[in-house]
């Protein structure tokens, strides 16, 4: 990856290997997948006034610790305020996100990301650029990414992330890589903001 | 005619002090997945708040876990939560010193 930079008539520029933009598109498309399940089995119950009117989302925190993290009470120790808020909220929060990790792919399909291809370690890199909008979105949908893989990774304090730098697990090892990878995008990102 | 009691015009008067003197905070809860630069980023973009204030907030939440951002009224407060919530900061509100 060449990291983001500001152009001087504006613009934030990058440019992703295709295998990177690749995986970027595919963490991000979890993350839309993920909001939607939550969304969809609410809609198949809730009130059809109330959804009409954007209003009556769920009550009750998810329980995917993924999306309890990407949508998290706003009131402590007090559950029915949480759950109040909760109803009125949550569902534009989700689409909020949800738009966001849409842009975020977007952008990287207008600089000629192809769903689909047959070897990606052949495409040309992906070079994209973000104006004003699409910069909050990269920001807010990098974020929800790499929140969700802390999740999953069951990085619950500083030290964990360490810890799981040098796990054993291939597995673990290679998503906590990708994990250290979309932070250095995200701070490079912000950097090139300033 | 009514004439409204002493006790009925006392009442709402009382709940608007209540309400002044005891405002509600937003309050952003350190976590480990956030960067620090796009915290203190936050801060300064969403509250508006000066560079050097964004930086001491975004160190309060590192350091102490914690950190009241914003106080105001309750639909303020809810708004401002709503929005880290976008961001992805965890954030929560609650009455002043409850």
């Amino acid at each position: 990856m060449k990291p983001f930079k500001k152009r001087r008539r504006g613009g934030i520029t990058a440019t992703f290997e295709a295998g990177e933009a690749h995986l970027l598109a595919s963490l991000s498309g979890q993350v839309i997948e993920l909001l939607r399940d939550r969304n969809g089995a609410d809609e198949s119950t809730a009130d059809p006034l109330a959804a009409q009117l954007g209003m009556g989302g769920p009550s009750l925190p998810p329980e995917d610790p993924v999306l309890k993290r990407l949508l998290p009470d706003a009131y402590r120790d007090d559950e029915e305020g949480a759950g109040e808020f909760r109803r009125f909220t949550e569902r534009s929060l989700t689409s909020v996100k949800v738009t966001n990790a849409e842009i975020l792919i977007r952008s990287l399909v207008d600089g000629g990301l192809v769903f689909g291809a047959p070897d990606a370690e052949a495409e040309e890199p992906i070079e994209i650029e973000l104006g004003d909008d699409e910069v909050q979105a990269w920001l807010r949908a990098l974020t929800d990414v790499r929140l969700s893989l802390a999740v999953r990774l069951g990085i619950e304090q500083d030290e964990d992330i360490y810890l799981v730098a040098q796990s054993e697990d291939e597995a673990i090892a290679a998503m906590s890589e990708i994990y250290d990878w979309l932070g250095y995008v995200q701070e490079t990102l912000i950097a090139a903001l300033d | 005619m009514s004439t409204p009691s002493p006790v009925e015009i006392a009442e709402p008067d009382v709940d608007e002090i209540v309400e002044l003197e005891d405002p509600w905070v937003t309050i952003v809860w350190n976590d480990p997945v956030n960067l620090m630069s796009y915290v203190a980023y936050v801060f300064r973009n969403y509250f508006g708040y000066t560079e050097e204030k964004a930086h001491e907030l975004m160190l309060a939440v590192h350091h102490e876990g914690k950190a009241v951002v914003s106080s105001g009224s309750r639909e303020q407060m809810e708004r401002h939560v709503q929005a880290m919530h976008e961001y992805g900061l965890w954030a929560t509100l609650e009455r002043q010193d409850a």
